[in-house]
């Protein structure tokens, strides 16, 4: 793997890195956390999106792998500045780095970012912390990872998710992290729905590799082993995609009710930070806290995993 | 001080000389000796090429182009009239600036700069601009346009078609019902879901074109819709047209030969509005073309400096360019395929843009007592489009890389050469 831009993965791809996943788990639970793996290596997290825990995760991710760690943050609207994205990726660049990690405010700047680095700096790896309503890849790998461990426990390794079923609910048409697990979880054998408002089902939705409904009940009565909420951002109702926040908590809330109605072993998972009342009833956002801390935690273990995969290449000093 | 074009194939007739003699055509037939002579053999002799809808940038732009280097960028393709959008800064919504406009189009001397007025003030759309003191100006504005945004309030629509009316102007409206497309930067399809890229639904655009053509029914008055890109919107045209609306449209080279899937890579050269559609909707508008429901092909060039371009695809500036590359597009789009001749070419890129705008000289072209507009082109010639094929001062084109046929030899403009083998003539 050169980038890991998206979470489009073959399923043995996927497998290895959750295994690798695997193993720096193991190695956070020893007391000195710390690797030698990229020891003299130098990742940059470029966030030109405000992030605390995506950054915070890769950023200690590189440190307990000893790479030396540089932030970067920025505003979105490079253009804005006079200078292009594409000037400041290369700046970065010729200062020598051998990873950059990349959050963006638009779809697509990771992947122009290892464009443009093609040419003149081949050597330098590029992950995709998230850009904009496109992909999420890492957020994928660690919701993978944690549904893998929470079915199979210690013995995931080597495993996928086949069969398990798994409801996405929310706002899925400006979600990058619906995009990505809408790719990556089927590479693994489950079974994914996405649930969401008619207005925030992304065009041409019928023709991913996914069941979608707008019926929430509907997909509880499935009885599916997982059900994933996303944050559903206020600031969107300006674009009158549902009437009230009333509506929407009747319709695509995880409520108690709907929370009662799911078997116990159903696994609660949220990319956070929960909006309580919203999205999720406090009560089940209570029942959900350890899944949540569960996906940060595996969040670390992914990133380290991810960042040993592509910056410690073998054909480096 | 003559010039005579030897041995040229005029459209629909023999091989011929045309004598130019101060900048009229003088003689068509044998002719025997000029001071200047122009060896046409195996040259296609068009009318010069008459581009309703360019963005010259200036004033305001100049690091993507002057009116200067967009001469040159129209004369390479073949052009010899351009009609210069309103959307620059400040916005060409006075006196002061289409003349301004009009006066470096005639110090460059490589085209006609036709300036194109605001509708609104600023683009803004709230109050009309000065339609009727620029169309008195010198220079004699008849086209009016907000392009670049949508002339979106209805009344202020109607408003503008009433008052151009009694001089026998004309509305070109950018047809994109703006809350439609809030945050839209491609075609709204399964593609744009996939990339996370906003959507502009095609009845975004297909809606402010029903709207306008029953305006100009119920005023009597001229719209002319702007780069018309969807399979919807020719079959709205196609239904005005029947009703006897005076409605008239235009489709750019980009939208005849270029499709969504471009976009997969991100890559914002192919960042343009209205955005690059389906394989149905190029196919629909190479045929809206062959059957007239759409009049004109007009380019939209739409220069931008790389700071515009290379960024994100959201930050990422709309628009190509395209004077250039617009008959080589048309040659592949509309006649390799058979939708129409190459005498067509004669109607879609210059007598009717001129008449539409409302400039004289180009209603019977290439006749004795005409102004002396020709285009030698070979048509039989193909090669690997590049950045050395553009004059202007950007590259944002699609085409770069792209095999095209036709290549654009000669040029006069008013009797005067602008292009001579194939290189733009600066004195």
């Amino acid at each position: 793997m050169k980038h890991l831009l998206t979470a489009a993965l073959g399923r043995d791809e996927a497998i290895a890195l959750l295994d690798s996943a695997e193993d720096m788990h193991e190695v956070q639970s020893h007391q000195l956390k710390k690797l030698p793996a990229l020891r003299g290596r130098t990742v940059v997290n470029a966030f030109f999106e405000n992030s605390t825990r995506t950054r915070s995760s890769f950023e200690i991710a590189g440190k307990w792998l000893s790479a030396d760690v540089i932030n970067v943050s920025g505003s979105s609207s490079s253009v804005s500045k006079g200078e292009s994205l594409r000037d400041t990726v290369l700046t970065l660049a010729a200062m020598g780095v051998d990873g950059i990690v990349i959050r963006h405010g638009d779809s697509g700047a990771a992947a122009l970012t290892a464009d443009w680095l093609a040419a003149s700096h081949p050597q330098v790896r590029v992950l995709n912390a998230g850009d904009g309503a496109h992909e999420h890849p890492t957020q994928a790998l660690l919701d993978a990872f944690a549904l893998r461990r929470r079915i199979h426990g210690t013995a995931s390794r080597g495993k996928g998710l086949d069969g398990v079923r798994i409801a996405i609910v929310g706002d899925i048409a400006h979600s990058r992290v619906a995009r990505s697990n809408a790719l990556l979880l089927p590479a693994l054998g489950a079974e994914v729905t996405l649930v969401a408002p008619p207005t925030l089902l992304p065009t041409g939705v019928e023709t991913w590799n996914t069941q979608v409904t707008t019926d929430l009940d509907a997909a509880i009565a499935q009885q599916p082993d997982a059900v994933m909420m996303l944050r559903v951002q206020l600031e969107r109702q300006q674009g009158a995609f549902v009437p009230s926040v009333g509506d929407y908590i009747l319709g695509w809330s995880l409520t108690d009710a709907r929370h009662r109605a799911l078997p116990e072993s159903t696994v609660l998972m949220h990319p956070g930070p929960l909006n309580r009342g919203l999205e999720i009833s406090s009560k089940a956002a209570e029942a959900m806290q350890s899944a949540v801390l569960e996906q940060v935690t595996s969040g670390v273990s992914v990133r380290m995993a991810a960042l040993y995969a592509l910056v410690a290449g073998e054909d480096q000093a | 001080m003559t010039t005579l074009i030897r041995g040229a194939q005029l459209l629909g007739a023999e091989r011929t000389d045309v004598l130019i003699d101060d900048g009229i055509i003088a003689e068509v037939g044998s002719v025997a000796r000029a001071d200047t002579v122009i060896d046409a053999d195996g040259l296609i002799a068009l009318p010069g090429l008459v581009d309703l809808h360019t963005h010259l940038r200036e004033p305001g732009g100049e690091q993507s182009e002057t009116i200067a280097t967009g001469s040159s960028a129209a004369a390479k393709g073949g052009f010899t009239a351009v009609f210069a959008m309103a959307n620059t800064a400040p916005v060409a919504d006075t006196v002061a600036v289409v003349e301004q406009v009009a006066d470096r189009g005639r110090a460059a001397g490589l085209v006609h700069v036709q300036p194109i007025g605001a509708v609104t003030v600023g683009l803004a759309g709230r109050e009309l601009a000065e339609i009727g003191m620029m169309a008195a100006s010198r220079a004699r504005v008849r086209v009016f346009s907000d392009d670049g945004k949508c002339v979106f309030d209805p009344l202020l629509m109607r408003r503008a078609l009433e008052y151009v009316k009694p001089f026998g102007g004309v509305i070109a409206q950018h047809a994109q019902e703006p809350r439609l497309t809030e945050g839209a930067v491609m075609n709204d399809s399964a593609l744009s879901g996939t990339l996370g890229l906003g959507g502009w639904p095609a009845v975004a655009e297909e809606s402010i074109i029903a709207r306008d053509a029953l305006l100009a029914e119920q005023t009597g008055s001229r719209v002319h819709i702007c780069h018309v890109s969807t399979a919807g919107s020719v079959d709205v045209l196609r239904w005005a047209k029947a009703r006897g609306i005076a409605i008239t449209a235009e489709v750019t080279p980009h939208h005849l030969m270029l499709t969504e899937e471009l976009i997969s890579g991100y890559d914002s050269v192919y960042k343009v509005n209205p955005p690059l559609r389906r394989d149905e909707d190029v196919q629909a508008l190479r045929e809206a073309v062959a059957d007239g429901t759409i009049d004109i092909v007009a380019t939209d060039h739409a220069p931008h400096a790389p700071e515009q371009k290379l960024t994100s695809f959201g930050d990422a500036a709309f628009g190509m360019v395209g004077l250039e590359s617009a008959l080589p597009v048309v040659l592949r789009s509309l006649v390799e395929p058979g939708h129409i001749e190459v005498a067509d070419i004669a109607r879609i890129l210059s007598s009717a843009p001129a008449a539409i705008g409302g400039i004289l000289g180009y209603d019977k072209p290439l006749t004795v007592g005409a102004p002396a507009n020709i285009t030698l082109v070979d048509t039989s010639a193909s090669r690997t489009f590049s950045a050395d094929d553009l004059a202007g001062r950007s590259t944002n084109s699609p085409f770069i890389g792209v095999e095209l046929p036709g290549t654009v030899e000669h040029v006069l403009f008013e009797g005067r050469a602008t292009v001579r083998e194939g290189l733009v003539i600066h004195d």
